[in-house]
């Protein structure tokens, strides 16, 4: 298992090639990459700031669950703070299951986690000035669907 | 004493990262109450705090949890990670 919490840029592609070395035999490895998007393109950028400390150990917790409650080989997540650039990648989560479904679900449970219950915030960055990223309502929803 | 952690707009709102503060308040909302009391960027912060989340000793709690043992609090928006 392995979360990183950097400011650097990865690349998701190297980092999918080395996660799925170490996950060989799962069956299953499914990835999701967050990109910084800028669909009305008027963003010049997105920082993004953290709680160091709660960030690493909310991150670990959900991970843990994830293993609990499905039948993974591997997990990963890589989330960015500081300065970003517009389509650079954010963050980006990796699973590796014996079983497809299994891998799918932990990938979409970790990705629902991460937006609303690790300490991170966004702000954007535009030509016209910058504000914080509000929560959406369909995040916390998102949530409730894994409630037992 | 606590220390008390500000971050994003509650962060840029009442000026600053962190603070060492001498209390005696029993639960979050106490705190929030004597911290509100002191100056209006403090105020202007805490108006609503339905709008806000609170982790002690880096767990996500609720504001009327007791501050008891506690070592440190954080104020913060709900999170938008991802």
């Amino acid at each position: 298992m392995s979360v990183r919490v950097q400011p650097e840029p990865f690349d998701a592609g190297a980092e999918l090639t080395a996660f799925s070395a170490i996950a060989s035999g799962a069956g299953a490895i499914v990835s999701f990459t967050g990109v910084v998007r800028d669909t009305e393109a008027r963003l010049s950028a997105m920082e993004i700031e953290h709680y160091p400390g709660m960030t690493e150990s909310a991150i670990a917790k959900i991970v843990a669950e994830a293993r609990d409650r499905w039948s993974l080989t591997e997990a990963m997540v890589i989330h960015r703070h500081g300065r970003l650039a517009v389509a650079e990648p954010i963050m980006m989560v990796a699973t590796a299951s014996p079983h497809r479904a299994d891998a799918f679900a932990a990938a979409e449970f970790l990705m629902d986690y991460l937006k609303s219950r690790a300490p991170f915030w966004k702000k954007e960055i535009a030509a016209d000035g910058a504000s914080w990223v509000a929560a959406k309502d369909e995040d916390e929803d998102a949530l409730a669907r894994w409630q037992p | 004493m606590i220390d008390v952690l500000y971050f994003a707009w509650v962060r840029e709102r009442i000026g600053l990262p962190k603070e060492r503060v001498e209390t005696s308040a029993s639960t979050v909302a106490d705190l929030v109450a004597e911290l509100s009391a002191r100056e209006e960027r403090y105020a202007a912060a805490f108006a609503d705090i339905s709008a806000l989340r609170v982790a002690l000793d880096q767990e996500l709690s609720s504001f009327d949890a007791p501050l008891a043992g506690v070592r440190e609090v954080a104020f913060f928006p709900p999170m938008t990670g991802g």
